[in-house]
């Protein structure tokens, strides 16, 4: 579905008269970004499952959201940065408060794993760790508006209350991408998890034999 | 190719070669599994057997 959209995003939606080709990053980079949040929001969700029922195995799945929300939020700042420098003629712009609040978010979910890695493996660093997640989750809502309450900016606003404001081919071509990029997102957050658990279940196994 | 253009292509390169690494990557997780399972497999047999 993802390469479906990535075609019709280069070969069938229309060309923004005034951004030209460079708009079509619109197409890959919008959709990352919403699937980093999406990554970030199922981590928080899993840490409050957690905390809530006390079961463990959520642990690794708060973990796998977080560290899929960083992927993700990663190819969110390289792909913006193209886009900015293509259209602004800069990398980065330190006076939008949406790009600097999400370097925020990323950079807080980056601390995330100094945290879990720099304590020793349990139910305390699974708490801990759970705890740090689900505060994290508090930047998403305020990156996401923080457009929408910005007096000065150059960072365009598509979804407006009155909706998007785009022409039709366009949005369903948007809408295939973001419906593609979750899809991926949800199979590399599966095949991780299933990779981190096999790896849980060799290490258990590995010391009933030793 | 125009500016637009190379910046466009720059983009979604980006994005195929962080999937590809990402494959890769898992692909060696993989192999590695697989190998450290049969390992072990060889160490149950010796100790039954």
């Amino acid at each position: 579905m993802l390469f479906t959209g990535i075609a019709l995003a280069l070969l069938w939606a229309p060309e923004d008269a005034d951004q030209g080709p460079s708009q079509r990053i619109f197409y890959l980079h919008v959709p990352i970004a919403l699937t980093a949040y999406a990554g970030f929001a199922w981590g928080a969700w899993k840490a409050l499952r957690l905390l809530w029922t006390g079961d463990s195995r959520y642990d690794l799945e708060s973990y796998t959201g977080v560290h899929m929300g960083t992927i993700f939020g990663t190819l969110t700042l390289v792909t913006g940065s193209i886009w900015a420098k293509t259209s602004w003629g800069v990398w980065w712009n330190w006076g939008e408060r949406q790009l600097v609040l999400f370097l925020v978010l990323f950079l807080f979910y980056g601390a995330y794993f100094m945290l879990r890695y720099s304590l020793a493996d349990g139910p305390a660093r699974a708490r801990i760790s759970a705890v740090y997640a689900l505060f994290g989750v508090v930047l998403i809502p305020i990156s996401f508006l923080a457009i929408r309450l910005a007096e000065n900016f150059i960072h365009p606003v598509v979804f407006t209350r009155e909706g998007p404001q785009m022409d039709g081919s366009m949005f369903f071509t948007f809408c295939v991408c973001l419906a593609g990029m979750l899809l991926l997102a949800g199979a590399l957050y599966r095949n991780e998890l299933t990779g981190k658990r096999l790896d849980a279940r060799l290490r258990e196994l590995r010391e009933a034999l030793a | 190719m125009s500016s637009g253009e190379k910046y466009l292509a720059a983009a979604y390169l980006v994005f195929l070669g962080a999937l590809l690494a990402y494959v890769v990557i898992i692909s060696a997780k993989l192999a590695r599994i697989e190998r450290e399972l049969g390992e072990l497999a060889e160490l149950a047999r010796e100790r039954h057997g």
